[in-house]
């Protein structure tokens, strides 16, 4: 059992199955890395691992929160830390950027920043741009590969000055040449340690014969919520199944009728796949936690959790998307409409992975995703509104209305939708269906935000949508 | 130009030099207190079991089933303390509490080899409560009248009169919650015990002395029997002032009872839900204006929600009071301030220190009564500057209020105000559902502790035959850069190039009775000390190089480790070998240098006084775009110009006016501490303690353009080389962004809307303001006569300040009985 951590070989023999990445990558002297929240929301832990491009003959080096993985995830596996990137007296170019403007004052969360735009710098589609904007450097740099990176004491902006000033790897670069080869691959893994078994199975039939034997077993794929839960609530699985490289769940297809999505691609694999052709996804993307969570969140896990403030069942809803569930006895298929049940419930049965999301054709031409939350980068919707809506000769056609953080489980706005549908797309018909929208749900109060705020933002969603779209209606 | 902050030619200071541990920070090779761990064998790791109620007497505890628990070695409880059992120095913070206090106490701590074993012994210890009473608002507080410590007044002229013959008089209440330091490192401490039994304790604070002090007074043993050593903190920003100590004790004494290094990491959560925090504070007040729209009269009540201890409070609430006025005349005040006990964390010191408590409170009054006195808040705010010969409410000369006037107008030109100021105005005329606001706050800051005694420092400074250069000083790194300036102060003052020069550790056994590291004083203080060690070392050098030179010492010059002489043929020599000759002549390489601030004095009693050295001054401007549909918004543009002195460090000062600025915004708008005020069993519980609950300002808050500058000719003749303090002052121009956005919010009503918008200004604290300003409700809470608010009176017979209130109870006796008879158990 080992993994390769900055070019050579360390064993995983130390780990249990709910040993996270952090703490062993530090049990071996790598204290680059540091524990700043251990929920994935400050990235003090960031490391790179080499995982599959989008061709699969390619690398790309990924930044993921190590505090959120399991260590067993590893085996087999190239991770690359602060300490491999480069040294005091032979800095890495992205270290030399940091150093050298103030991009550093306690230093703590710095190892993770560097992780952070290294990942970004490696990207092999990033490409000098002319049109830099807030969020993108002429280097074409993306902003938001930092977004999920506290730092409590520079502000930011000679972090960001150091991510704008950074150049292009050079040739002999070690880590740049890496990625023309191809990512390790899964390495089937079964560990039992400490009272728990962690397993990665070689093939979807192996995970549901597993899963059929036991049904109480822990699914984990990117482990962006799992792992929140092993960290700060102590939670333990008898057995933990990793299903995040499964082929069978990795699949992306487009048909004329339907786009498939697997439910095991991480949130930035389905961003770079799909490049923007289902709009609303593209909308979602930026604004779903941060960075380092979509390199490991999978829709699988966002649908499978049943959260009534996951940020993609509401875009999903709009989308009007299809759950595929798969057993030992095959496939069926169920409206995401009616999977969520109450309250971190679903009609996912013992036995069941979610296999895939299916976006049946052709999409709504109006959409946006509104989310409301205190932090534009890497926070918690207090409400979350989704719109799929089609008008046809200024009639709307179709409406499909997702809300999430507004009642126990995520759910269509059906009162909306009927306000709108057959109606002229107009000033009169959104405000008659605000009214509707501002009652749709049971919306509560709590730290993020009052019932008062979330109804009444719900009642100036829609005219907020609509006057978005005048003009591409016009 | 004194000789303290007169520069040589060529100076090391003043130079843009990056952070001396950067390229230890990029690579991870930096180290931190829990980064020690993995090169220490055998440690044990300790977990806190923590109360499940804000106040409840402890009538048993039974740690057997702990014991029970695979790995478990031992757990710590009020009877293993061989000392005093408190972790503060006000012995009112029983280190193990027979009543816990608030939601999160740690009752008992579990110490085990690994750190799951010990979270479940902790999970496994049960605990009897018997549930009392607990307040958990300042409000319920007041009400209780339920208070702590001081209760100073602060007051200048006649408040009668001057309301009488006011314009325009104005009152109302002002509320608003706390910050958490939410430092990246949390506390960590790690104990070691030697053949001795001397107690070796890492730890991650801002005052090895005082964490030294707690640690021997807990173990009951003197202070030389303990070492602390803080390598560096993962950021401080005062959580680490007071709050380690407790926690270092406990490592020692488990260290001591069971032979075996002591990690206490705090996780997040524990951190979040056991240490301490920014104050909350409630405002009472009564505001007078004269007809030309001049603040004429000030009367209000502070009160302070300082948590279940008195721990740093008092001077906290002096701070507060001491900076109600910002940057602006008051002729006739009278603030009272008072301290709330609450059964929450113990607040305590955090950037600013009280001081940006009070500054809220007038920054507030100004932005809710421009509109009513038809005036904009910004000439509101230029009108009432300081000007040349004014003093403080506790009548110390503002003796630069040029600097405010010259800082305003260079930050006006640079921000290009007036004619953004009409973009404003037409892109809100031509927007329904967009607004965009701006506002320009002003900072004067104190600089020193109002305390005097704890303006001292010192420093220790090796010289070695081969020139080589170590410093030590009493302060403590924790990201601000003054390890940076340390460096470039000795080089600068011994005349050698900065690698000559390396900094040791902060121990206090290379220097005893340190301040913390706060106040913003950390470069003065210990610059000054560190320079004072390094001038009697050079004199020494100097008469061995005059020797050499054939010349008087006055005419020796060290410049970038080259001595020469003035009017010498001689070849110039080497720092080395200089050094080198030194040694062989038998002269002493070694020098300890001290330093204390000139020119303080303070009556805490009265509230009158001198008490800081200067002030620093800032003035920012911010542009604000708010969305009238959700209330969120952006920070379009930022503009600071900040008096740093003479700086000594212009990345490190830069780096800490961004630094602070965002970390003040955060607060402004962001940061939301939410207690359970509920009568559930969970009342007092913190429901923000974590990061995805507890929002810090992440990239998308950073403004998107974002221009900040010094202040020209701004040297500080009463500081190391004309430099100033600049930790703290700068997280309170920030004010400029909540005023920006109520600026913004007040666009969507009719003009005049004197806008009350919540605080932190998230977007639904916005969006209700936008609300009230379109319904035209704005100013509904303020009361235009002069008897509505009536600022309660202070109990006379609260104590009053103690002048040694951070340091001493004199019901206890003084520390020196440890050595005369160690009261080890």
């Amino acid at each position: 059992m080992e993994a390769t951590v900055n070019g050579r070989c360390a064993s995983l023999d130390a780990a249990d199955p709910h040993t996270n990445a952090l703490d062993w990558l530090r049990s071996q002297g790598l204290t680059g890395a540091k524990e700043g929240c251990a929920e994935g929301e400050c990235g003090a832990c960031s490391v790179l691992v080499a995982k599959p491009d989008s061709t699969g003959e390619g690398t790309t080096w990924v930044a993921v929160n190590s505090c959120l993985i399991s260590a067993l995830s590893l085996e087999g596996q190239e991770v690359v830390t602060s300490e491999g990137l480069g040294s005091a007296d032979d800095l890495h170019p992205v270290q030399q950027e940091m150093a050298s403007r103030g991009g550093s004052q306690c230093g703590y969360c710095t190892p993770g920043f560097i992780c952070s735009m290294a990942s970004e710098f490696y990207r092999d589609s990033r490409q000098a741009c002319e049109h830099a904007d807030a969020e993108h450097g002429p280097n074409g740099f993306d902003l938001h590969s930092l977004s999920g990176n506290l730092c409590r004491c520079t502000g930011y902006r000679p972090i960001r000055d150091a991510a704008y000033a950074l150049g292009f790897p050079e040739s002999g670069d070690a880590l740049a040449a890496r990625r023309t080869q191809p990512a390790p691959q899964a390495a089937p893994t079964r560990v039992s340690a400490a009272g728990a078994t962690f397993v990665r199975p070689r093939d979807l039939d192996e995970a549901l014969s597993l899963l059929a034997e036991s049904p109480q077993a822990q699914l984990v794929a990117g482990a962006t919520d799992w792992g929140v839960g092993v960290n700060l609530l102590r939670s333990r699985a008898e057995t933990v199944i990793a299903i995040d490289r499964l082929p069978q769940l990795r699949e992306l297809t487009e048909t004329d009728e339907a786009v498939e999505i697997g439910a095991a691609l991480t949130l930035s694999e389905i961003e770079n796949r799909l490049d923007g052709s289902i709009p609303l996804l593209a909308k979602l993307f930026p604004q779903f936690a941060s960075r380092l969570i979509r390199n490991g969140a999978t829709l699988g896990g966002n649908i499978g959790t049943g959260s009534p403030i996951g940020d993609s069942p509401p875009v999903l809803l709009a989308l009007e998307a299809e759950v595929i569930l798969t057993s030992t006895s095959g496939d069926r298929s169920v409206p995401l409409a009616d999977y969520f049940t109450g309250y971190r419930q679903t009609v996912r049965a013992p036995g069941e992975i979610i296999r895939a999301l299916r976006l049946p054709k052709p999409l709504a031409r109006l959409t946006d995703f509104h989310k409301i939350a205190k932090r534009r980068f890497d926070d918690i919707s207090s409400v979350a509104i989704a719109y799929a809506v089609d008008v046809s000769d200024g009639i709307v056609t179709r409406a499909a209305i997702g809300l999430g953080g507004v009642a126990a489980t995520p759910i269509r706005a059906r009162a909306t939708e009927a306000a709108l549908l057959g109606q002229p797309w107009s000033a009169e018909t959104v405000s008659a269906a605000a009214e509707a929208m501002s009652t749709e749900g049971t919306p509560m109060s709590d730290h993020r935000a009052s019932d008062r705020y979330r109804r009444a933002v719900l009642g100036t969603s829609l005219p907020k949508f609509f006057e978005s779209t005048m003009e591409s209606v016009r | 130009m004194s000789s303290l902050s007169q520069r040589p030619m060529n100076p090391v200071v003043g130079q843009a030099l990056s952070h001396e541990a950067a390229d230890l920070h990029v690579t991870g090779a930096a180290l931190y207190t829990d980064d020690l761990i993995e090169r220490t064998r055998d440690v044990l790791h300790a977990w806190p079991v923590q109360s499940t109620h804000a106040r409840a007497t402890v009538t048993a505890i039974r740690t057997a089933p702990a014991l029970e628990v695979p790995g478990v070695i031992r757990v710590l409880t009020g009877d293993d303390v061989p000392g005093v059992n408190d972790a503060g120095v006000k012995h009112d913070e029983p280190l193990f509490p027979t009543e816990v206090q608030f939601y999160g106490h740690a009752v008992c701590w579990v110490l085990a080899e690994t750190l799951d074993a010990a979270r479940q012994g902790a999970a496994a210890v049960e605990v009897d409560y018997e549930p009392l009473p607990a307040i958990v608002t300042v409000r319920e507080a007041i009400a209780a009248d339920q208070f702590q410590g001081a209760q100073p007044v602060m007051e200048r002229g006649d408040l009668t009169t001057a309301f009488d013959s006011a314009a325009h008089v104005f009152s109302g209440e002002f509320e608003f919650k706390g910050q958490e330091h939410f430092y990246l490192e949390t506390h960590a401490a790690l104990a070691l015990v030697d053949e001795n039994q001397q107690i070796f304790v890492q730890s991650s604070t801002q005052h090895p002395s005082e964490t030294q002090e707690i640690v021997a007074h807990v173990m009951g043993v003197a202070s030389h029997e303990v070492t602390v050593q803080c390598l560096r903190m993962g950021g401080g920003f005062g959580g680490k002032e007071m709050q380690p100590h407790g926690f270092a004790a406990i490592a020692a004494l488990g260290a001591t009872l069971t032979g075996r290094p002591v990690r206490l990491r705090l996780n997040r959560t524990l951190d979040m839900t056991m240490s301490g925090k920014r104050h909350g504070f409630h405002a009472d007040w009564r505001v007078g204006f004269d007809a030309n729209n001049r603040i004429t009269a000030l009367d209000a009540t502070l009160t302070s929600d300082a948590g279940w201890s008195l721990d740093l409070s008092e001077p906290v609430l002096a701070r507060a009071l001491c900076h109600i006025d910002n940057a602006y005349y008051v002729p006739n005040v009278r603030v009272a301030g008072r301290i709330a006990r609450t059964n929450k964390t113990s607040q305590t010191a955090f950037r600013g220190f009280g001081g940006p408590q009070g500054m809220l409170v007038i920054e507030d009054i100004i932005g809710r009564c421009a509109p009513l006195l038809g005036v904009d808040a910004t000439t509101l705010r230029h009108d009432n500057l300081y000007q040349p010969g004014q003093t403080t409410p506790y009548g110390q000369p503002v003796a630069q209020a040029e600097r405010l006037g010259r800082a305003w107008n260079q930050l006006v030109d640079q921000a290009d105000v007036s004619r953004r100021l009409r973009e404003i105005e037409e892109f809100n005329a031509t927007h329904r559902h967009t607004k965009r606001g701006m506002a320009i706050t002003p900072v004067k800051f104190g600089i020193s502790f109002n305390l005097t005694a704890f303006n001292q420092a010192g420093a220790l400074v090796l010289i070695y035959k081969d020139g080589s250069v170590l410093i030590n000083h009493g302060g403590t790194e924790m990201g601000q850069g003054l390890h940076t300036k340390m460096l470039q102060v000795a080089a600068t003052a011994l005349g050698v190039p900065l690698s000559t020069v390396r900094l040791a550790p902060t121990r206090t056994d290379k220097v005893p009775n340190t301040s913390a590291t706060a106040a913003s004083s950390g470069a003065d203080l210990n610059g000054g000390a560190v320079k004072h060690a390094c001038e009697q070392l050079r004199e020494r050098l100097a008469v061995v190089a005059a020797q050499h030179f054939g010349v008087n010492p006055a005419d020796v010059r060290f410049e970038a480790g080259v001595v020469s002489a003035i009017g010498s043929k001689a070849e110039p020599i080497t720092w080395s070998d200089l050094t080198t000759r030194a040694y062989f002549q038998r002269v002493q390489l070694a020098a300890s240098g001290y330093y204390r601030t000139e020119g303080l004095h303070w009556d805490s009693t009265a509230m009158q006084g001198e008490p800081f050295k200067y002030f620093a001054h800032g003035v920012s401007c911010t542009e604000v775009e708010v969305d009238g549909f959700t209330g969120s918004y952006r920070t379009r543009r930022v503009d600071i110009v900040h008096d740093v002195g003479d700086s000594l460090s212009p990345l490190v000062d830069i780096g800490q006016i961004e630094g602070g600025f965002v970390q003040g915004a955060g607060w402004m708008t962001l940061e939301e501490l939410v207690w359970d005020e509920s009568d559930r069993p969970t009342r007092g519980r913190l429901q923000t303690q974590a990061a995805s609950t507890y929002k810090l300002p992440s990239f998308s808050e950073m403004p998107e353009e974002f221009h900040v500058s010094l202040l020209e000719q701004a040297h500080e003749e009463g500081a190391v080389y004309g430099s100033k303090a600049v930790g703290e002052p700068p997280l309170m121009l920030a004010f400029s962004v909540r005023e920006a956005l109520r600026h913004a919010a007040a666009a969507f009503g009719s003009p005049g809307a004197s806008v009350n918008l919540g605080l932190p200004a998230t977007p639904e604290a916005v969006f209700w303001a936008i609300e009230s300003a379109r319904a035209g409700h704005c100013g509904d809470d303020l009361r235009r006569d002069s008897n509505a608010v009536q600022p309660p009176r202070p109990d006379a017979d609260a104590p009053a300040m103690h002048p040694l209130s951070e340091q001493m109870n004199e019901e206890h006796e003084p520390r020196q009985s440890m050595l005369e008879e160690p009261a080890k158990a």
